[in-house]
């Protein structure tokens, strides 16, 4: 184990590091066509495969959190249960929970991807050819994620509102009448605004976080396996910190 | 022709190449020898740059390679190609797809013009009913061959090889030689190569580099290396003629 103080040093030039890397990835890709095709599979591959996963979860939640807040709402006047579970999605639930389970999936798999590319010289053998690996390998799946971002969330915003009426359906707390009057209730737009907004900017976090993981590795394979770890941990972290920022300065 | 210039390079203290100058002719074959762990990889990554060397310079054609910014660089760098140990094949491509890469990163060529070239490249390594294969469903010898495709599809000016053809067999092995002498030849392309085949430098050792402990220990062409009064040449050349005896012999 590394002592504290070391550590602590680490943690600097690791963000030193990650910036640096950032200025590689934010530049003019080679050939635009080629660049627009990868982001393409990308979205495909990195999104597009998730929505199982994020569809199952929303739909549970969803559901989890109506029966709650109709136990926790006993008195209250019956529509607050609906406008709760709502609004309860929309601002916290779909934008930073799923990014979080994104952050695990996606993540790593980004890390263990570009990681092992960077241990079978790939990396060394786009550089060699004059392409600017991070721009080329990097910037493609951050803009797939970013663009897939907002529907992500409203697709998980809509699955959870829904699971949230199956919940109730198969229990007696609420009627299904009461719970669509609570939905349709006080609604604030800018609530998925916000939402959207969150989304995208973890989206990026994640996506940017990891490939720098994935970037770090340099001779062995066990360092795969401990960034793409790493990935998950850090990308977690960050998004959790910028959930805090963005929520003091939007709403 | 490129030359190198009292090259040092040291890995946490640890000294890997140390003072090595040379100089690597246009349209030959140049071939740096040693056994295994000798720095010959280290030496061709800080001749093309993937390694900083400590100190030394890298000249290509009266150009200091070792200065350039990294724009300036990566502008070079497509003259070079390069054949890495382990093949650095993209996994994200088929076998065509690795050859084709180079042309449509890089070339004005139409879509066609694109396969046709890869085709020609596959062609020439005898991989071209190979063409839609994944990387993954190659064989050793198949993946080198496939990167030495991939390496001279953008016809380059300098060819860089990291042991072109070990772990292929003997007959594999004599057509690689064969085929980057060739290309060589053809292109006035200034090829080094990285060996410990000794069949390899008696076939194409146009200028011979031997690397022992970090120096260069000897220097000369195929036709003196046989008479080379060197006492750990002499062991590295007798070890492997040995070796080829008894290969001969089986
Ligand atoms: N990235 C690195 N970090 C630390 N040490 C290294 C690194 N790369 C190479 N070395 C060391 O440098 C020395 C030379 O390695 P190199 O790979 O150049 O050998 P080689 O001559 O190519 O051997 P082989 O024929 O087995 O490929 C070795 O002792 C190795 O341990
Ligand atoms: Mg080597």
């Amino acid at each position: 184990m590394l002592p504290t103080s070391l550590y602590r040093l680490n943690f600097f030039t690791d963000i030193g590091r990650y910036l640096l890397l950032m200025r590689r990835v934010f530049s003019k890709p080679q050939r635009w066509r080629i660049f627009y095709a990868q982001a393409l599979d990308e979205m495909m591959g990195l999104g597009i495969s998730s929505l199982a996963m994020v569809a199952i979860v929303s739909i549970f939640v969803g559901a989890v959190i109506a029966i709650q807040t109709s136990l926790n709402l006993m008195s209250a006047p019956s529509y607050m249960v609906g406008l709760a579970t709502r609004d309860s999605l929309i601002l916290e639930f779909c934008s930073t929970m799923i990014a979080l389970i994104l952050a695990g999936k996606v993540g790593s798999n980004i890390a263990s991807q570009i990681g092992s590319m960077r241990i079978t010289e790939q990396i060394d053998a786009l550089e060699l050819m004059g392409i600017n690996s991070a721009c080329y390998l990097i910037l493609p799946k951050m803009l797939a994620m970013v663009i897939l971002a907002p529907f992500i969330t409203i697709f998980s915003i809509a699955l959870g509102i829904f699971g949230g009426l199956i919940g109730l359906a198969l229990t007696d707390y609420l009627t299904v009448e009461q719970y669509i009057e609570g939905i349709q209730r006080d609604f604030t737009p800018y609530y998925v605004t916000y939402s959207i907004v969150k989304s995208m900017v973890f989206a990026l976090i994640f996506v940017s976080v990891s490939s720098f993981w994935g970037y770090s590795v340099r001779h062995s394979t066990l360092e795969v396996g401990r960034n793409s770890t790493r990935a998950v941990v850090t990308s977690c972290i960050c998004i959790l910190i910028f959930n805090l920022l963005l929520t003091e300065l939007l709403l | 022709m490129i030359a190198a210039k009292n090259i040092h390079k040291a890995f946490n203290g640890k000294q890997v190449l140390e003072g090595i100058s040379a100089v690597f002719e246009e349209g030959k074959t140049n071939l740096i020898i040693g056994q295994s762990g000798s720095g010959k990889t280290v030496l061709l990554k800080c001749l093309v740059g993937l390694h900083r060397a400590d100190s030394g310079e890298v000249w290509f054609h009266g150009v200091e390679y070792t200065a350039l910014s990294r724009r300036q660089r990566s502008g070079m760098r497509r003259q070079i190609g390069m054949l890495f140990q382990g093949g650095a094949l993209f996994d994200f491509a088929t076998v065509e797809g690795n050859v084709m890469f180079p042309l449509t990163m890089f070339s004005s060529l139409s879509k066609g013009e694109q396969r046709d070239r890869a085709h020609a490249c596959l062609e020439r390594v005898n991989l071209i009913n190979a063409r839609k294969l994944q990387i993954s469903e190659l064989s050793g010898g198949m993946q080198k061959r496939a990167a030495i495709a991939r390496a001279i599809s953008l016809r380059p000016k300098y060819l860089f090889c990291d042991e072109p053809n070990s772990g292929l067999d003997p007959k594999t092995a004599i057509l690689i030689d064969a085929l980057i002498k060739e290309i060589t030849v053809e292109n006035s392309i200034t090829t080094i190569i990285n060996t410990h085949d000794m069949n390899s430098v008696m076939e194409i050792g146009d200028k011979v580099i031997f690397l022992y402990s970090g120096k260069k220990w000897w220097e000369g062409t195929k036709n003196d290396i046989l008479d080379a009064e060197n006492v750990e040449l002499n062991e590295f050349v007798f070890a492997n003629s040995l070796a080829k005896k008894a290969r001969g012999m089986m």
